[in-house]
C-alpha cells in the first residue's frame, strides 16, 4: 500500500447538477425563512443580533414581572393588566424594533442592488413582496405574542380561571396579529422608499411617532374642551390608536384614549376597515415599488 | 440546436426604440453581443429573461417562449448583472448558497454546488470572509459564481470585465471561455469592446441602435488574411533597418500595410506584411539576411474584428474600434493605454 496516494488532491473537474429544482414555492419559502431569521440577526453578523435580541428581551421582561407578581401576591384572581393592553404600553419597543429591522429586511437588497439577482431567478415580484411582508409580520408577531404567551402560561400556573384567561389570551393574539400585519406593511413601505438604511429608520420612527403624538394631543384638547365625541374619530389617524380602536370595539380591550372614551362597535367597523385598507394598500405600494426595481 | 432565437423582436418605450425588429439565431458556445451603450443590449437581456414584454415579435430561449415560460427559462439560465450587486456584510459562501436556494436548489445541494462553483471561479479560503473586503476581481468572480451555481444551460453575462485591470480582464475572459469548454454552459456575453470578445467568443453579434449590424463567427472576421509583424535591428550599413527592409520588401513585391498603431511607442519599428502564402515567410527571412540585419521577431498578427467593421460603419463605431484595437494588442499597449479601463471607453 502507498499511503501517500490518499493525500492526493484530485481535480474532479466540473460536475453538472442533475438533482431536484424545487421552483418558485420553495424559493419563496426560503426567502421568507431567511428574512425572518435575519430580522432577529440569525445568519448575520454577531453585531446585527444585538439590537433585535435586546429589544426582544426588553419586550418579555415586563411579562415575566407581571407573572411573578400575580403568582406571588396571595389571593389574586387575574393578571394585573389585560392581554390586549400589553402591546399598547410597549409600543415604543415595538416601534424601535420595526424601525431597526424593516430597513434591514428591504433596503439592503435595494441599496446593494441585489434585487435583480432575485428577479433573474424563478421567483417573481409577488413572491418577493409576499415573502418579505410575511417575514416582517411574523417577526413582529413573535415579538408581540411571546410576552402574551408568557403571561398566559403564568396565569395557568397561578391557577387563574382557565376560560377567562384563554379568552383574554385569544383576544390579545388576534389584536397583535392585526398589529403585526399593519405595522409590518407600513414599516416596509417606509423603508422601501429609500435604499439608505438611516433614512429608513428615521422614516419608520416618524411614521409611528408623529401621527401618534398629533392624535393624542388633539384628543387631549378635544377632551379638555368637552368635545368628547371627536375623540373616537381622531384615533383613525395613527397606527397604534387604530389598533386601540379595533380591540376596544371588538376584543374587549380597555382603551388608552383620554377619559376612557373608547370606540363604539359602530365606529369600530370603520376602524377595522381602515386597518384592512392600510394592510392592502401597503401590499399594493410594495408591489408598485418593485415594479421598477428589477433589472 | 438553437439557444437563443428572436424574430423581428421590437421594444419601444414612449420616446425611445430600444430594439428594432431584431432577428437573431444563436447556437451553443460563447457568443459576444457587442454594441455601444444604449444599443439595446440590456433591453435584450431583460426580454430574454422574461422580465419585460416585447412590443412585438417573438423570442425563445432554450426553446422556451419568453412571453409564456419566463419562470422556466430563469430556472435554467444564469444572469450576471453589469452593476455591483453584492451585499458587503455576508461571505461569498453564504451569499451564493442563498442565491442557489432562490434558484430552487435544496439546501444540501445548494451548499455543495456553492463550494464547487466558488472553487471553479477561483475563490478559495477568502470565500468565508465578508464580501466587503474583496477586490473588484474577486467580486466579479462571486457575481459569476452566483450565475453558475444552479448549473444553468445558458448564462447571460453583462459586461463581466467592467472595472477590471488588464490582468483581471484576461483572467475573467479565460474563465468565461472555460464556462463553455469545461462546463459545457453556453454563454452570451455583452461588451462594448470588440477586441475582448475576439479572444473569447465563437460568434459575435453586433447591435447598434436596436438593429442587427452583423452576426458571424469570430473566425469569419479574422481569418481572411494573415498579417505578419516584422521587427529588425539597425546595423552600421543600414542605420534605419526598418526603412531599409521596407524598401527591399517593396522591391521584392511583398504587400506592406500601414500600421494603424502610429504614435504608439515602438510602432515605427514594426512592419506589417501581408502573408499571401508560405513563400512570404521565406522572402522576409531572405531579405533580412541579405541586408545583414538582425530579425528580432516575425509573428502572425491576427486581424482585429474592429478592422473588419471599419468598412461597415465608420462613424458610429469609431470610438469602439480604437478601444478594441488597444485591447487586442496588449504587447503593444504601453502604459498610457492601461488607463483606459472598461468604464472609460464607453462609445457613443
Amino acid at each position: 500500500m502507498a499511503p501517500e496516494t490518499s493525500t492526493q488532491i484530485h481535480n474532479i473537474g466540473y460536475r453538472s447538477y442533475e438533482g431536484a429544482r424545487l421552483g418558485r414555492a420553495y424559493a419563496r419559502k426560503s426567502l421568507y425563512s431567511q428574512s425572518l431569521r435575519g430580522a432577529y440577526g440569525l445568519g448575520r453578523s454577531a453585531k446585527s443580533k444585538v439590537l433585535p435580541m435586546i429589544l426582544f428581551a426588553v419586550m418579555c421582561v415586563p411579562a415575566l414581572i407581571i407573572v411573578a407578581v400575580a403568582i406571588a401576591v396571595p389571593g389574586s384572581t387575574e393578571l394585573p393588566i389585560k392581554y390586549t393592553t400589553y402591546a399598547l404600553t410597549t409600543q415604543v419597543i415595538i416601534g424601535l424594533y420595526l424601525a431597526s429591522q424593516a430597513p434591514q429586511t428591504v433596503s439592503r437588497d435595494l441599496r446593494f442592488k441585489t434585487v435583480p439577482l432575485y428577479f433573474s431567478r424563478p421567483i417573481e415580484r409577488v413572491d418577493y413582496v409576499v415573502a418579505k411582508y410575511a417575514a416582517m409580520a411574523s417577526a413582529l408577531f413573535v415579538l408581540t405574542a411571546t410576552p402574551l404567551l408568557i403571561m398566559y402560561i403564568g396565569s395557568l400556573l397561578a391557577k387563574f380561571d382557565f376560560g377567562d384567561q384563554t379568552k383574554g389570551f385569544g383576544q390579545g393574539i388576534v389584536s397583535v396579529l392585526l398589529l403585526s400585519l399593519l405595522f409590518a406593511g407600513l414599516g416596509l413601505v417606509m423603508a422601501a422608499l429609500t435604499p439608505r438604511r438611516g433614512f429608513g429608520v428615521a422614516a419608520v420612527i416618524a411614521m409611528l411617532l408623529i401621527p401618534y403624538g398629533a392624535v393624542s394631543t388633539v384628543q387631549a384638547v378635544a377632551y379638555g374642551t368637552g368635545k368628547a365625541g371627536a375623540i373616537e374619530w381622531l384615533g383613525l389617524f395613527s397606527p397604534i390608536t387604530l389598533i386601540d380602536g379595533v380591540q376596544t370595539a371588538f376584543l374587549g380591550a380597555t382603551t388608552a384614549f383620554p377619559g376612557g372614551e373608547g370606540v363604539s362597535a359602530g365606529v369600530g367597523v370603520v376602524y377595522l376597515l381602515v386597518v384592512l385598507a392600510l394592510i392592502a394598500g401597503s401590499y399594493a405600494a410594495l408591489m408598485a415599488r418593485y415594479r421598477k426595481a428589477g433589472l | 440546436m438553437t439557444v437563443i432565437a428572436t424574430e423581428s423582436l421590437s421594444k419601444r418605450y414612449p420616446r425611445v426604440t430600444a430594439l428594432d425588429r431584431l432577428s437573431l439565431d444563436i447556437g451553443p458556445g460563447v457568443t459576444g453581443l457587442v454594441g455601444a451603450n444604449g444599443a439595446g443590449k440590456s433591453t435584450l437581456i431583460k426580454i430574454l429573461l422574461g422580465l419585460s414584454p416585447a412590443t412585438e415579435g417573438r423570442a425563445a430561449v432554450l426553446g422556451l417562449d419568453v412571453a409564456t415560460h419566463g419562470s422556466a427559462i430563469r430556472e435554467r439560465v444564469g444572469y450576471m448583472p453589469e452593476h455591483d450587486c453584492l451585499p458587503p456584510d455576508v461571505s461569498a459562501t453564504e451569499f451564493v448558497v442563498h442565491m442557489a436556494r432562490m434558484s430552487g436548489l435544496p439546501p444540501e445541494a445548494a451548499r455543495e454546488r456553492t463550494a464547487d462553483t466558488l472553487r471553479h471561479v477561483g475563490l478559495y479560503e477568502e470565500r468565508y470572509r465578508p464580501i466587503g473586503g474583496y477586490s473588484t476581481g474577486m467580486k466579479q468572480r462571486v457575481k459569476l459564481a452566483q450565475a453558475l451555481v444552479h448549473d444553468p444551460q445558458l448564462v447571460l453575462l453583462d459586461e463581466p470585465t467592467n472595472g477590471l485591470d488588464p490582468v483581471g480582464r484576461d483572467e475573467m475572459l479565460g474563465l468565461i471561455r472555460r464556462v463553455w469548454t469545461d462546463f459545457g454552459i453556453s454563454v452570451l456575453v455583452t461588451s462594448h469592446l470588440l477586441g475582448e470578445l475576439e479572444r473569447t467568443c465563437d460568434h459575435v453579434v453586433v447591435v447598434d441602435g436596436g438593429k442587427l449590424l452583423r452576426s458571424s463567427s469570430t473566425s469569419d472576421f479574422t481569418q481572411t488574411t494573415t498579417t505578419l509583424a516584422v521587427e529588425v535591428t539597425d546595423s552600421d550599413t543600414h542605420p534605419d533597418g526598418t526603412a531599409a527592409l521596407r524598401r527591399a520588401l517593396a522591391l521584392a513585391g511583398v504587400t506592406l500595410h500601414d500600421s494603424d498603431e502610429q504614435g504608439l511607442p515602438g510602432a515605427g519599428h514594426i512592419l506589417l506584411v501581408e502573408a499571401t502564402g508560405e513563400a512570404t515567410y521565406d522572402t522576409v527571412r531572405d531579405t533580412v539576411a541579405q541586408l545583414g540585419l538582425g530579425l528580432v521577431r516575425m509573428e502572425q498578427r491576427r486581424h482585429h474584428i474592429a478592422e473588419v467593421f471599419r468598412d461597415h460603419d465608420r462613424g458610429r463605431l469609431a470610438q469602439q474600434q480604437d478601444a478594441a484595437a488597444w485591447q487586442t494588442t496588449p504587447q503593444q499597449s504601453a502604459q498610457p493605454h492601461y488607463v483606459q479601463k472598461g468604464a472609460g471607453t464607453d462609445g457613443a
